[in-house]
């Protein structure tokens, strides 16, 4: 068997003595589209700022890619090939669309300097075919009307769409979305899963943090539950109602 | 619930919906609350259920739907008017004044009272032990507990007909949610309608009278708390099969 893209080993986080990631492992395999879930407060969102780099674990291992990547700045992951949303989309406001899936794209010719000096006929072959590509995702994710538009006047639902474009031009191995069904609307909703499955079908494995658990039934292969900071279950969707730790982590549990 | 002429409703939600401007969050949500009872509104995240008591004491518009309280029609009502028509919220933060003491919190809550503020608080001292002595302490340095009890206290002030209480106990321990809980019961005995979003579903039913199970905005099951704690099918609405 091969070794799992993402493997989290014992990571703990503290923040000011609350532990908001304790202990937590979990691998995730090639080619899966997983989805992260857990009531409020289990640590979904900690986890993704470990491994992403946005924080820094108090201690554990993060591989990515047969790679240790604890101690790396977030902009060093993204370039690996490791690209994560936010809550709310974040786009670059004042650039244009098409500017916006642009920049998303890792392998900006950091020497087009040089190449415009002495190869400026491959360099433009380049463009063209850039251009080409960009002009397909925009059309793909119905962004090609605004596509001189700034973003910052996009609607939240192109703002989503933006996104996929985005990570859609960067070609990750890993993508991790951070509840993309937060305020969409059930026609985006379908948009945004199909969006999830072309992800998988073009090689990038996918996890998904989500609240909204039938789109997470509907999207993933598999679910990883968290609560109190930890993994407590791992497999597939329909095994979670027989699981009393599942259970008791979202109803409650009014032992103590 | 079969409803009789007699059982007197002091709050009455019908069919509203309400959101942040985007998609709605909540859709066409019904509830009711009666006077000295506890009722209990659960779900899993992302069911609505702190949009739901925002969108009843006016901080959120509703888009359709009506709120009553005391059979008066209330809906999208200004906050303050809502606290007029005797209808107290106590957000999950932000619901105390740090800085001030606790005799001035609840002096605060009394803002609107044209009198008889000095006794409103000496009752709510006999209500809320804990308060009486820690009256001239600032109400940031109180514990978590505390703080939940004069966040429920302040709201008393007015003596509201129907109180809503957004996770009162979101970040105690088990024992303090205890003790909280026995005190929700106290305020409930008072005749005060009490309605309680919480995230421990099998607590909040093991202490409410009516629950109400919401899945993503929606109303999916309603029932006498005592049943929906032993109900296979909340279960169901919250990790079953979704298809």
């Amino acid at each position: 068997m091969t070794s799992p893209l993402l493997e989290i080993d014992g990571v703990t986080k503290t923040f000011g003595g609350v532990v908001a990631v304790s202990e937590c492992s979990m691998s995730i395999r090639e080619g899966t589209v997983v989805g992260l879930i857990g009531p409020n407060g289990a640590g979904k969102s900690s986890v993704i700022d470990l491994v992403s780099g946005f924080e820094q674990p108090d201690q554990g291992n993060i591989r990515f890619a047969d790679a240790e990547i604890v101690g790396k700045r977030p902009d060093q992951i993204s370039r690996m090939g490791l690209i994560r949303t936010f809550q709310s989309p974040r786009e670059w406001r004042d650039l244009s669309v098409i500017d916006n899936v642009r920049v998303g794209r890792r392998d900006l010719d950091r020497d087009s300097l040089w190449r415009s000096i002495f190869a400026p006929r491959r360099l433009r072959r380049l463009e063209e075919q850039e251009s080409g590509e960009l002009s397909d995702l925009l059309v793909h994710y119905r962004l090609d009307a605004v596509r001189n538009q700034r973003a910052v006047g996009l609607s939240g639902g192109q703002k989503r769409l933006l996104e996929f474009a985005r990570i859609a031009a960067a070609k990750p191995r890993l993508t991790i979305l951070d509840e993309p069904m937060g305020g969409v609307n059930p026609v985006l909703g379908e948009r945004i899963g199909e969006a999830i499955r072309e992800l998988k079908r073009n090689g990038s494995t996918v996890v998904v943090v989500e609240h909204n658990l039938p789109f997470i039934e509907r999207t993933c292969d598999e679910v990883v539950v968290m609560d109190l900071g930890t993994v407590i279950a791992q497999g597939p969707f329909a095994e979670l109602r027989d699981n009393k730790r599942v259970v008791d982590a979202y109803l409650g549990n009014d032992d103590e | 619930m079969t409803e009789t002429v007699e059982t007197p409703v002091v709050l009455r939600v019908d069919k509203v919906t309400a959101g942040y401007g985007g998609s709605p969050i909540i859709e066409d949500v019904s509830i009711k609350v009666y006077p000295g009872k506890i009722t209990a509104i659960v779900g899993p995240n992302g069911a609505g259920k702190s949009t739901l008591l925002k969108a009843i004491c006016g901080v959120i518009k509703t888009t359709s739907g009506h709120v009553f309280v005391l059979d008066k029609e209330c809906t999208n009502f200004a906050p303050e008017k809502m606290v007029r028509h005797r209808l107290a919220y106590v957000p999950q933060v932000a619901n105390t004044f740090p800085d001030l003491t606790v005799k001035e919190n609840l002096e605060m809550g009394g803002y609107t009272r044209k009198s008889g503020v000095a006794e409103r608080i000496d009752e709510l001292c006999e209500l809320f032990p804990d308060i009486r002595q820690a009256l001239r302490r600032k109400a940031g340095a109180l514990s978590g507990g505390q703080r939940s009890m004069l966040a429920m206290a302040r709201g008393l002030m007015l003596d509201p007909s129907v109180m809503l209480l957004d996770e009162p106990s979101a970040g105690l321990s088990p024992l303090l949610q205890s003790a909280l809980w026995e005190q929700i019961e106290k305020v409930a005995a008072t005749g005060v309608g009490v309605c309680v979003v919480e995230q421990n579903t099998r607590r909040s039913l093991r202490h409410a009278h009516w629950g109400y199970v919401l899945v993503l905005g929606k109303n999916r099951l309603d029932g006498p708390a005592s049943e929906l704690l032993h109900d296979e099918e909340v279960i169901d609405l919250y990790v079953g099969r979704m298809s």
